[in-house]
């Protein structure tokens, strides 16, 4: 048994951690929110000059390796430094997607722009009514011909502002939440009938609600078999939640450690507040939260690396992102508590960290449902 | 044992309602329940209209232009304001400076003060935190230093709810640095206008610059302006904090907010078939909230049985603080989980007054991750919860 990182682990872990030291403090990173596509297109160059976004697919994809353990080092560091570049909505979330489902030819196109840093993805897979359930699909695919044709309404489809490719996941028989019947599409963004509406997050990335009026697509921008998709959503989503689950890891370790230093030269009542025992109790508490939330995503991305039946993969994923999401909520109201006013503010990235968190919470579902989740497996 | 409201007290009940449906404006309800911010205009609309009903001041005595109700009829125009989502008035001017005024302020003062606060004339605003002095409020620095016929003030103060509409602030100053620290504090009102004065907004986690920092340079006040005696700040400060918590269990507001959390369960699916509102777990904790908020109003209404008798605001406040924050804030959360990627647009503008764009999400859901945002400042201002923690055992268990 060891939960030591490889060497090359370490080493992809040394290389984010340096990038996030000499580019990425918080006034930069308020800079690339408030620019105009609010993401730095010089970082996601790096990115991929560092072979950062290869981290997700295996080598026959191009790619290195795509161990699941690696993405979640990767993911670690980009969430302590609340990193607003759309990492997972195109390399892991979009990659893994077309790396599930797409045909050689697709995988080729895709896949080498994503790693080459050339292509932005934006999956579009929610809906206003679906929840977090990617089998609950209203939006259509009905045949035309050679054609396809797409109606429907996404929500928060992340990168949406910024994307070349829309992956879209479609109904083309059956019921609402049947199993069978769903396809994704690769749409160019800029296809007639596409409507996006963009917007800012509460956590300062960039997202679009979007409208798909009789869009046409070519059969062969179909990823996959018609009708086939739901398990390589899934798996894709697997995938991302570990993602992010790992990237409230990193932002929670951030924000006790700040909570801890503030507590120390914070001074009332002629004494630092860390010095009360009321308030290292809690942060003792804390810690622990982090550290739990830190075990049991290890554990996920061990899963999702080893040869566990889907199944038992999708229990674990729902167990890291059940027990992640309680760390989220007293990890995160503790550390603005123990802060107190000045953690209200924008002036402080205790709170941004926080927004982050919070919105981490509820990416690809919340803990409440992954707990129904873990239940119902 | 009983917990009923005579049939006077119900006939008020019901004159209350009636006021509200004939008199709150419909377009301030329609703002309310769309979660847009009221602007000082709306709020002092609002204030004049029940100025002119003779209801702008509920807790004030006769003497002063107040209702001269009791605590129970008092209470029951809270609850029914709080359950139409009619906003309370703004607390500055009526809740915190005037019962000071009242108690420790020379005749001329009342006589100058009172009467434009209790026709909202004159927006107030706090001067009491600074950066460094938060829940240990006595070790406050600004210095306050006599010459002749006026005070010349100095430093900062912090947290300042809507100073941005205020026309005067009154403010904790240091008046003498030789002895304890509680004994050295002077009460100053001082007029926004006066030279020296600058104006800095804070943002916070939902955009908004809803508090401020206040810069004082040099600002020289008259001494007229001080608050009985020198050095006697802190004890007046203490009355005014207590006023500060009456009310803030939120019982009616909660209330309102059950009803709405419950309404939009019905409209949320759960994602495995049903509507939040039948989803197993979401209905439990849901069960729980509303449990809670009955032990909060009992507690509430003890208190106020109490006060009813002539016993003063003790540690109970500490209780109704504490408790009523915290079920806020849970409810914070549940509206959260239930907007779920609809309360993720950052679209704060929309909820300002004034908007006439095409709203993203739906009213309540959009702006859930905001308001979970903000109101965790429930239980950091007023006293943080901590320290009514520290009261209580101190005070209570006399630890």
């Amino acid at each position: 048994m060891d939960f030591s990182y490889t060497e090359v682990q370490q080493m992809l872990q040394d290389s984010v951690q340096k990038f996030v030291q000499k580019s990425y403090d918080f006034d930069t990173r308020n800079e690339i929110i408030g620019s105009e596509t609010g993401y730095s297109a010089d970082n996601w160059q790096l990115f991929a000059e560092l072979g950062w976004l290869a981290v997700p697919f295996s080598e026959e994809h191009g790619g290195l390796g795509g161990s699941a353990v690696d993405l979640m080092v990767i993911m670690e560091e980009f969430g302590k430094a609340n990193l607003v570049e759309p990492y997972t909505a195109t390399a892991v979330l979009g990659g893994s997607l077309v790396a599930n489902l797409a045909t050689g030819e697709q995988k080729e196109t895709l896949l080498g722009g994503i790693i080459g840093g050339e292509l932005q993805i934006a999956p579009a897979m929610a809906e206003p009514n679906g929840r977090y359930n990617p089998a609950s699909v209203a939006t259509t695919a009905t045949a035309d011909g050679d054609q396809i044709i797409l109606n429907g309404t996404k929500i928060a489809v992340e990168n949406g502002p910024n994307a070349d490719t829309l992956l879209v996941s479609a109904r083309e028989s059956g019921e609402i939440r049947d199993v069978e019947g769903i396809s994704v599409f690769a749409v160019e963004a800029r296809s007639p009938g596409v409507k996006i509406r963009k917007y800012r997050t509460v956590d300062g990335k960039q997202a679009a609600e979007v409208t798909l009026d009789h869009v046409s697509v070519a059969a062969s921008n179909r990823l996959g078999d018609a009708g086939a998709a739901l398990p390589g959503i899934e798996s894709a989503l697997n995938r991302s939640i570990v993602a992010v689950s790992a990237e409230a890891v990193g932002a929670l370790e951030v924000l006790l450690q700040k909570t801890v230093e503030y507590s120390k030269t914070r001074k009332q009542f002629g004494t630092a507040i860390g010095t009360f025992q009321a308030l290292q109790h809690r942060m003792a508490d804390m810690f622990i939260q982090c550290q739990l939330a830190r075990s049991i995503v290890i554990m996920a991305a061990m899963s999702l690396d080893s040869d566990d039946s889907p199944a038992e993969k999708a229990k674990a994923v729902a167990a890291a992102k059940s027990r992640v999401g309680k760390a989220i909520k007293s990890v995160g109201q503790e550390a603005i508590q123990i802060h107190g006013g000045i953690a209200m503010t924008e002036e402080l990235d205790v709170g941004h960290l926080f927004k982050r968190v919070t919105a981490l919470d509820l990416a690809y579902g919340d803990g409440d449902y992954h707990t129904q989740r873990f239940a119902a497996l | 044992m009983n917990a009923d409201f005579t049939a006077e007290e119900l006939a008020f009940q019901e004159e209350v309602r009636e006021f509200l449906q004939n008199e709150f404006p419909t377009d301030l309800k329609a703002k309310v329940d769309a979660s847009v911010r009221l602007d000082k205009d709306d709020m002092v609309r609002w204030q004049k209209i029940l100025f002119k009903k003779g209801w702008a001041a509920p807790t004030w005595p006769v003497e002063y232009g107040g209702t001269g109700w009791s605590h129970t009829k008092t209470h029951i125009f809270a609850t029914e304001m709080g359950l139409y989502g009619a906003p309370e008035p703004i607390p500055f001017g009526m809740k915190m400076v005037a019962p000071v005024i009242m108690a420790y302020g020379s005749e001329e003062q009342k006589q100058r003060f009172l009467p434009e606060i209790l026709e909202s004339n004159v927006w107030w605003c706090q001067g009491y935190s600074e950066p460094n002095a938060g829940s240990d409020l006595a070790s406050l620095k600004t210095a306050a230093v006599r010459e002749g016929d006026e005070y010349v003030v100095n430093g900062s103060k912090t947290w300042n709810t809507l100073g941005q509409y205020a026309d005067w602030i009154f403010c904790l100053v240091r008046t003498d640095n030789t002895v304890k620290k509680q004994e050295g504090i002077s009460f100053l009102l001082i007029d926004m206008k006066t030279p020296g004065i600058t104006i800095k907004p804070i943002v916070l986690l939902d955009g908004f610059p809803e508090v401020n920092g206040v810069f004082f340079d040099n600002v020289r006040v008259p001494a007229e302006n001080l608050i009985g005696e020198e050095n006697k700040g802190w004890t007046y400060a203490k009355v005014l904090l207590t006023h500060e918590r009456t009310n803030i269990a939120g019982v009616p507001r909660g209330k309102r907010r059950l009803k709405a959390l419950k309404r939009i369960a019905e409209e949320t699916e759960d994602g495995f078939g049903a509507s939040m509102l039948e989803n197993a777990s979401f209905k439990q904790r849901l069960a729980e909230i509303e449990i809670e908020l009955q032990a909060l109003e009992y507690s509430e209404l003890r208190t106020l049985a109490a006060l009813s008798v002539g016993k003063a605001p003790g540690p109970e406040s500490s209780i109704l603080k504490i408790v009523g924050t915290e079920l806020a804030q849970k409810m914070d959360e549940m509206f959260v989980e239930l907007a779920g990627y609809n309360c993720l647009p950052f679209v704060p503008e929309q909820f300002e007054p004034g908007f006439d764009g095409d709203a993203i999400g739906p009213g309540d859901s959009a702006s859930a991750a905001l308001t979970y945002f903000n109101n965790r400042k429930l239980s950091i201002f007023g006293g943080s919860n901590e320290i009514q923690r520290n009261i209580i055992t101190k005070a209570v268990l006399g630890l």
